[in-house]
């Protein structure tokens, strides 16, 4: 199987992120969170963010979802503005965002109600959708009924259920276990191949941007600024194995120097310093209360 | 410090021992969560089942029997011996005059019709006051220029007692009757407004952001997810709504009615028909349980997610 990218792509979906400011505050306390950010997301291409917590990646996420207004620069998809929310851009929320209220068939026929589509075509592409993600068994649970794995994989889909041209996703497996997570990057993986959907994926796990994404840029700690573009050659399909070749290694090797960079950075000054060796100090049986 | 290696937990064989205690978590679609399977093997033994719930039931039973059974011999002796220690129970009816009288009132159109008309007003009163409360409670609480035309209003109005407006709602109202509706209207309102308010509030931001990026327009947004986010708070106003709305009925029907429930206890007080007080307050009392009853059931039927995590996946 080649690569979306390889293959005629899709013609739309192209975030174009032109010199992006975003500052928060009134203009004497005003804090940047994003500083001068540049960057694109090809139509069919899967891009992840990386970087240190608090950098700025999520609002960098919530002004293309259309959350967020640009203090300065542009972004755009497919030429238009993004600001304000629209179907065409799709969201997968690191908390899970799934309507209590709904069933899990009624969250995913949510997007289509609002597009004023009639209630069997919604039941018929909610419960297609659903079969893909292998969830049509659970398709009348509740929300409340699933566990974290199944209620992120009814939001991907209910995501996906209005045809965006493009889907944002803020750390979605954030929250969830190491095994599920893997699990979940390979369904993923799956059905961005089969919609040929632009993905920008906000992550600070290095595997997870590695394993999912074509490119990925790395950002700055506070204010958040493009440290480093880096490619992910690896061929597709992946496969977990893929984490044990030489390519794969050294990638991640590259990507980790870079983040803990950014992370010592992010964490204050003294450690900047002196790396780690403030922990080297002798404390003897009586633990820190002898040091203090 | 990073978490450990994702991918190489997978390839480690290791990893299918620690896979165990994580099944509920593995999304497989034949692996259903613990609370999914109960309905289901309950089923299998409904016996047994009755069986542990009568032995679990049991003890509660008893108890309830003789915690009523021993107020009620309070009263029959307190009254058949004509108990005075301050409180005097040399008119109280007894427990034998109440029977004999509630018998004979249950022939009685005239009764049924007391309980009839309170009933309507509870129900004209509280239906107003839900739709009304409920839907301001949604502007005030999702736009800011209702809050700041109308909270401050409702907060200066609030601290009025329902049964205060009685002499003003006599004036106000062409009849009786609407000036006792106004009033179960007016103790019901705020509860209702102010648990709407709070609900809307609470809303979790992510639900609406997720909204808005499946297309929801504005007054989507307050219909399709504010309301129903909202309906639990909604429901906690509407069950303390609808206790003030007796409350503001009982004693606006003791001050100003004519029919009733409140009129009738008042009234058996003026005729010196002591017993009849006593049926009118158990009257009383079993109409507003059976309110509360209803207001309940009304919430397990539009919530049904609520119930959900103990009852399965079934509709």
């Amino acid at each position: 199987m080649m690569s979306p990218t390889d293959d005629t792509p899709s013609a739309t979906g192209h975030i174009l992120i032109d010199h992006l400011r975003v500052r928060f505050g009134s203009k004497a306390a005003a804090v940047e969170a994003v500083s001068d950010v540049s960057m694109e997301v090809k139509p069919g291409e899967f891009v992840s963010i990386i970087g240190p917590s608090g950098c700025g990646k999520s609002t960098l996420l919530n002004v293309v979802a259309g959350f967020v207004q640009p203090s300065e620069g542009t972004v755009s998809m497919d030429g238009k503005p993004t600001d304000k929310p629209s179907a065409d851009r799709g969201m997968v929320f690191q908390q899970y965002s799934l309507f209590p209220w709904l069933t899990v068939r009624k969250n995913v026929e949510f997007g289509l109600k609002q597009k004023g589509l009639d209630a069997n075509h919604r039941e018929e592409a909610a419960r297609t959708l659903l079969g893909l993600a292998g969830l049509l068994a659970f398709e009348n649970h509740y929300p409340d009924q699933l566990s974290g794995g199944m209620k992120q994989r009814v939001g991907i889909v209910r995501a996906l259920a209005t045809s965006p041209q493009v889907l944002l996703m803020d750390e979605p497996f954030g929250a969830l276990d190491a095994q599920t997570r893997v699990v979940m990057q390979q369904i993923l993986t799956n059905m961005w191949q089969r919609f040929r959907i632009s993905v920008l994926f906000i992550t600070h796990d290095i595997d997870e941007s590695i394993f999912l994404s074509d490119r990925v840029y790395v950002m700055t700690a506070r204010p958040g600024m493009i440290k480093a573009e880096i490619p992910i050659p690896l061929p597709r399909p992946r496969t977990p194995d893929m984490a044990l070749s030489p390519e794969y290694l050294q990638i991640k090797q590259q990507l980790r120097e870079l983040i803990t960079e950014e992370s010592l950075k992010a964490m204050g000054g003294e450690l900047k310093d002196s790396g780690l060796a403030g922990f080297d100090i002798e404390v003897g049986p009586k633990g820190v209360a002898e040091l203090v | 410090m990073r978490p450990a290696t994702s991918l190489n937990i997978v390839t480690d064989p290791a990893a299918d021992a620690a896979e165990g205690p994580n099944l509920a978590l593995a999304p497989k679609p034949g692996v259903l969560p613990k609370a999914i399977l109960a309905p289901a093997q309950a089923a299998e033994v409904p016996a047994r089942r009755v069986a542990a719930w009568l032995r679990s039931a049991l003890p509660k039973l008893l108890m309830t029997t003789l915690s009523l059974g021993m107020f009620i011999a309070f009263w029959y002796f307190a009254t058949k011996y004509k108990l005075d220690f301050y409180i005097r129970f040399n008119n109280i009816p007894s427990p034998g005059e109440v029977w004999e009288n509630a018998a004979y009132l249950a022939q009685s159109d005239k009764f049924y019709n007391n309980m009839y008309v309170s009933l309507r007003r509870i129900l004209i009163g509280f239906g107003i006051a839900t739709v009304l409360g409920v839907a301001l409670g949604l502007l005030i609480g999702q736009y800011r220029l209702a809050r700041g035309l109308l909270f401050p209003l409702f907060e200066t109005l609030r601290p009025i007692p329902a049964i205060a407006w009685v002499p003003m709602a006599i004036m106000l109202w062409p009849t009786n009757e609407t000036s006792i509706v106004f009033i179960t209207f007016l103790g019901s309102f705020f509860p209702i407004l102010l648990n709407t308010i709070h609900g809307v509030n609470s809303v979790d931001p992510v639900l609406l952001r997720a909204a808005r990026c499946l297309g929801t327009s504005e007054f989507g947004l307050l219909r399709q997810v504010v309301l129903p986010a909202s309906l639990p708070h909604i429901f906690t106003g509407l069950a303390i709504g609808m206790g003030v709305a007796w409350v503001s009925l009982i004693a606006a029907e003791m001050i100003s009615g004519q029919f009733g429930i409140g009129y009738f206890t008042w009234e058996a007080y003026s005729l010196i028909e002591y017993a009849d007080i006593a049926i009118g307050m158990i009257v009383i009392g079993v109409l507003g349980l059976l309110c509360s009853g209803a207001i309940r059931i009304l919430g397990n039927m539009l919530m049904p997610w609520m119930a959900g995590s103990q009852h399965g996946g079934q509709k």
